[in-house]
């Protein structure tokens, strides 16, 4: 058995790999907001109260190029409407927690930080204490995504433009699902989600990216189905 | 006012991650379910991986001979086999900057 301690520490060094991709996103993203003329205490705010990386840039994009604040809240809805299925998944090894505890760990749930400890718990599911690398892997993530995005509020994009330093994140999700490219099934689940994406990626409010997976998961289940 | 909408954003995305994990327990789920749910990574990050390479900044797709697509699939390879993210990141970054710094310039 580990110990909370040890979980935590796990979840940490687990996560940490990722932070190559997120600090410099974050740095771009706080930068963006103040050049898009939105007040730095307002910037900041978002990555407290949303702390959604993508679905910040998209918000304030939105609303300095016009369009309405519902607009811009409904989008940041449908982007972040992905984390019903990770806590569809984490549910399982988040049941015995108060209910009180939920509320709080579901705050730090993110993209990498459920892939990892997603991960993790499968390998591990005799635990006992098994939601503190979710909080390692959370807690992680929040203090870093909170100073990325205040030093590339406070000193601009020191970041050099040229180098395409966002191109890191499709290549930190590339590493949490290269090794699935193994199995047949996951291939071809993943190839529909990709190709969804694609050919929806023009549809109304960025919903591309919850349409996408659901289109993939239905495709899951007709595999399932088939391995039968 | 747009304090305002940050914190309905703000609210709108807790919810979407609070929801399944605190208001749905797992029984209310069944098996058939929860054997798709183990797609789930596979069903989801693609959709932030295919944009990410094939859609540039304006919203249209990239050339067939983009950087990108080079930078990727290094990327791809170096993670497969090495099983390293820190190696998968930097193999994917330093093949992109290569073709663009160096070969393309």
């Amino acid at each position: 058995m580990l110990t909370k301690k040890q979980l935590f520490t796990r979840g940490m060094l687990d996560i940490s790999p990722h932070m190559l991709s997120v600090i410099p996103f974050g740095i771009i993203c706080g930068a963006i907001g103040v050049e898009l003329g939105f007040h730095p205490y307002l910037v900041y705010a978002m990555s407290f109260i949303i702390f959604g990386g993508a679905s910040q840039i998209v918000f304030l994009q939105l609303l300095s190029g016009g369009a309405s604040s519902l607009v811009a809240v409904a989008s940041v809805g449908i982007i972040n409407s992905r984390h019903l299925l990770y806590g569809a998944v984490l549910s399982e090894y988040l049941e015995k927690l108060s209910f009180f505890k939920k509320l709080l760990i579901s705050y730090i749930v993110v993209d990498q930080g459920f892939a990892e400890s997603n991960k993790f718990f499968k390998k591990n599911r005799s635990e006992e204490f098994l939601h503190y690398h979710l909080i390692g892997t959370g807690c992680t993530m929040w203090v870093c995504w909170q100073i990325a995005t205040l030093s590339g509020i406070v000193l601009g994009s020191f970041v050099p433009e040229e180098l395409g330093l966002k191109f890191a994140i499709p290549l930190t999700f590339i590493a949490i699902v290269v090794q699935d490219l193994k199995k047949l099934d996951h291939v071809i689940v993943m190839i529909t989600c990709g190709l969804s994406s694609l050919l929806f990626f023009d549809a109304p409010f960025k919903s591309y990216i919850i349409i996408s997976p659901i289109i993939a998961l239905f495709v899951a289940a007709l595999l399932l189905r088939l391995k039968k | 006012m747009t304090l305002t909408a940050i914190i309905f954003a703000g609210i709108l995305t807790y919810l979407t991650r609070m929801t399944m994990i605190a208001l749905i327990s797992r029984d209310m789920l069944g098996d058939k379910i929860k054997a798709v749910l183990e797609y789930v990574p596979s069903a989801v990050f693609p959709a932030i991986i295919f944009p990410g390479i094939f859609i540039n900044d304006f919203g249209t797709f990239i050339e067939m001979n983009d950087p990108k697509i080079f930078g990727a699939l290094v990327a791809v390879i170096v993670g497969y086999f090495s099983k390293n993210i820190i190696a998968t990141i930097s193999a994917g970054l330093v093949s992109y900057w290569f073709l663009i710094f160096v070969v393309f310039n």
